[in-house]
């Protein structure tokens, strides 16, 4: 089985491009339909099925996110 | 199942410590925040935070020194390869790099690129061509595609007038006193990946002192094409890939 990852979202920093979206293979990332205060809909986590790959936070041109995988 | 994972123990990937906390002020979804990281990335991999000197540009990326933790000058528009020069000759055991768009690099820096690199100074030049000059609106840059519009070619540039498209890091691996040629892109964790180890490895031939290196990478520009920013990147893969291949010009020779 996969291990399991996590991510965290600097909601702040996000500008809502959908970059990471296209780089998630389990589908993980949405947009949201609420904005940040720079008024951009922001990118949010939709299911729990990450595995910890940090593909969204490699090709993500703001460094929103930050990626945690469980070690064993 | 529903233990807590974000622990510092399972950290896999965060913003780099070269790159400042700053919210970066390119539009959603370019290249440039991935390559700024990137390098930031190859910089903090080889500890060499402390000993590097960034030249920034004119053009979108000229608020570069906001955002690298190192120490940073801004050149005049396209002279930062010959600012690069003056720095390097005289802190030779720092690591320099200039960070340049196609407007400041292959347009109003042609003559200090071609000649700093023929002199075979010993920086790493980092070349961003999105093929237009995004800062100012999205006008004709001169690596803009045949055919492709912009505000200053609303028809598509028509080559007849306006001349073909520069290819200019052809160009530059055709030069003596270059060492390391490569062309790379930012859109793809893939790329993303290759893309740092071509950086770190320019930063390394740096020690050698072999002559320039010299890393394009192919960007998008999501508001000067007019494109959300995944369709741009897959107009890129579709139109720009094919006029400027992704891989290594010029490598040293074993």
């Amino acid at each position: 089985m996969a291990k399991r990852g996590d991510i965290v979202i600097d909601i702040e920093k996000c500008k809502g491009c959908e970059v990471c979206l296209a780089a998630c293979p389990n589908d993980v990332l949405a947009i949201g339909s609420e904005v940040n205060k720079k008024g951009y809909r922001y990118v949010v986590k939709v299911n729990s099925d990450c595995i910890g790959c940090a593909n969204c936070a490699v090709v993500c041109p703001d460094a929103v996110i930050t990626v945690y995988r469980e070690k064993k | 199942m529903s233990e807590n994972l974000i622990t510092p123990e399972n950290l896999v990937y965060k913003k780099t410590k070269s790159m400042t906390d700053r919210i970066l002020h390119y539009c959603p979804g370019c290249g440039h925040g991935t390559a700024h990281r990137m390098l930031a990335e190859a910089i903090d991999e080889l500890g060499i935070q402390g000993e590097t000197v960034g030249v920034a540009p004119v053009g979108c990326s000229v608020l570069a020194y906001y955002y690298f933790d190192v120490d940073m000058q801004e050149a005049a528009h396209g002279r930062a390869p010959a600012v690069a020069t003056g720095i390097k000759r005289v802190f030779p055991e720092k690591y320099v790099f200039t960070y340049q768009g196609d407007g400041d690099l292959a347009a109003i820096g042609t003559a200090e690129t071609i000649h700093a690199c023929n002199r075979g100074e010993n920086i790493l030049v980092v070349f961003i061509n999105n093929g237009i000059y995004g800062m100012t609106g999205g006008q004709m840059a001169p690596t803009t595609l045949e055919g492709m519009k912009s505000s200053t070619s609303p028809r598509g540039r028509d080559v007849k007038s306006m001349g073909s498209p520069l290819k200019i890091t052809e160009l530059i691996a055709q030069l003596p006193g270059t060492y390391f040629v490569t062309r790379q892109s930012v859109h793809t964790p893939a790329n993303v990946r290759k893309t740092k180890r071509a950086l770190k490895k320019a930063l390394e031939y740096q020690k050698l002192n072999k002559g320039t290196c010299f890393v394009e990478i192919v960007s998008n520009c999501p508001s000067g094409w007019k494109m959300t920013p995944v369709q741009s990147n897959k107009w890129m893969e579709e139109n720009m890939f094919p006029f400027y291949p992704l891989g290594d010009i010029k490598v040293p020779e074993k």
